[in-house]
């Protein structure tokens, strides 16, 4: 019977327990003065007044869960990260177009340059230039300051 | 819960909102001390938190969610790192004047009130007093059973043992209170 006196205080006994119960307590005086007390202990507790929690409190729990480091698995290796795909679409993009841009155009040799090369057997039998002096060594050149 | 899993924020903030007093409150007269209390109801909000990917609804969220409040009081009680920090809950209730008027009130008008609320204050102390005694995992089951109300079934699975365990252990420690608070029940039983 112990164990079922608090359940029917509580009222949380099935109605075949209630009746049980009840049928023992209509011959039990001990019993129905536990159950009274029972109420009464019960009682008493809810005069405990509730407390608030301070005004604070929302903000240190948020505080301390934005401090909690962000998991990531071992699988985020491999996972690009948006601004990581971003840059390298870019990239891919960016080398395309140069390669694409780059075989439709061929360099082109400057057309003003092609007289000058072709004229090079006339520049290199130019008279004046065989008469200017034989390039300075290095040396030389030192020694001819010093005595300067 | 499942939404908080699914990375809603919002779902989080109104966990904190459902359950924030009613945890500060079982954790308050577990520890018997508030601040002790608040750090860590915010303990318990972090590790729900931080279990959220891993969360299976296999229990009710209640049931899980007490079930680590009631951990870390018993360790943090058993730890006893806070010993010297507590405040006793025999500290008088300090109660700020509302207004200029209670000033206004004459001595003989007022004394009827105080007395009232020394005989209030008096019983409180008592009802304090009769549940810190308690051992500390009837305290968490009558509390449990008595103010969040859960059933015995949930307050079995937080405390880990058979329902006919627990069905016994709230008989002990109400049959304790019951001869605590003799005075105050002999009381109740005239009203």
């Amino acid at each position: 019977m112990e164990n079922k006196i608090l359940g029917y205080v509580d009222g949380r006994l099935k109605e075949g327990e209630r009746l049980e119960v009840e049928k023992h307590l209509a011959t039990c005086a001990a019993c129905r003065v536990r159950v009274n007390e029972f109420r009464a202990v019960r009682g008493l507790l809810d005069e405990l007044p509730v407390i608030e929690p301070s005004s604070a409190f929302d903000l240190r729990v948020h505080a301390r869960v934005a401090a909690e480091p962000v998991k990531q698995s071992w699988w985020a290796w491999f996972t690009p990260s948006p601004r990581v795909a971003f840059a390298a679409s870019l990239l891919l993009l960016a080398t395309v177009w140069i390669g694409t841009h780059s075989s439709n155009n061929p360099p082109q040799i400057a057309q003003d340059d092609i007289p000058v090369l072709e004229n090079y057997d006339v520049l290199s039998s130019f008279d004046p230039l065989t008469e200017l002096p034989p390039p300075v060594q290095a040396d030389e050149a030192t020694q001819q300051n010093q005595q300067m | 819960m499942l939404d908080v899993k699914a990375g809603d924020e919002q779902s989080f903030g109104l966990l904190l909102h459902r359950y924030r007093s009613p945890l500060v409150n079982f954790l308050y007269r577990m520890v018997r001390n508030r601040e002790q209390a608040e750090d860590l109801a915010q303990e318990v909000f972090l590790r729900v938190y931080r279990a959220r990917e891993e969360y299976v609804p296999s229990a009710k969220f209640t049931t899980w969610l007490f079930r680590i409040a009631t951990n870390l009081a018993l360790n943090s009680l058993r730890d006893n790192r806070y010993q010297r920090m507590e405040i006793s809950l025999d500290a008088p209730v300090t109660v700020d004047a509302e207004d200029g008027e209670e000033k206004a009130l004459d001595v003989a008008e007022k004394h009827p009130n105080i007395e009232q609320h020394l005989i209030e204050e008096t019983r409180r102390k008592m009802i304090r007093h009769a549940i810190e005694k308690l051992p500390e995992k009837q305290r968490a089951a009558v509390l449990l059973h008595k103010y969040q109300e859960l059933d015995y079934g949930e307050i079995a699975k937080i405390l880990q043992c058979s329902e006919s365990a627990l069905k016994s252990l709230l008989f002990r420690a109400y049959e304790t209170l019951r001869v605590e608070l003799a005075p105050l029940v002999a009381q109740q039983g005239k009203l």
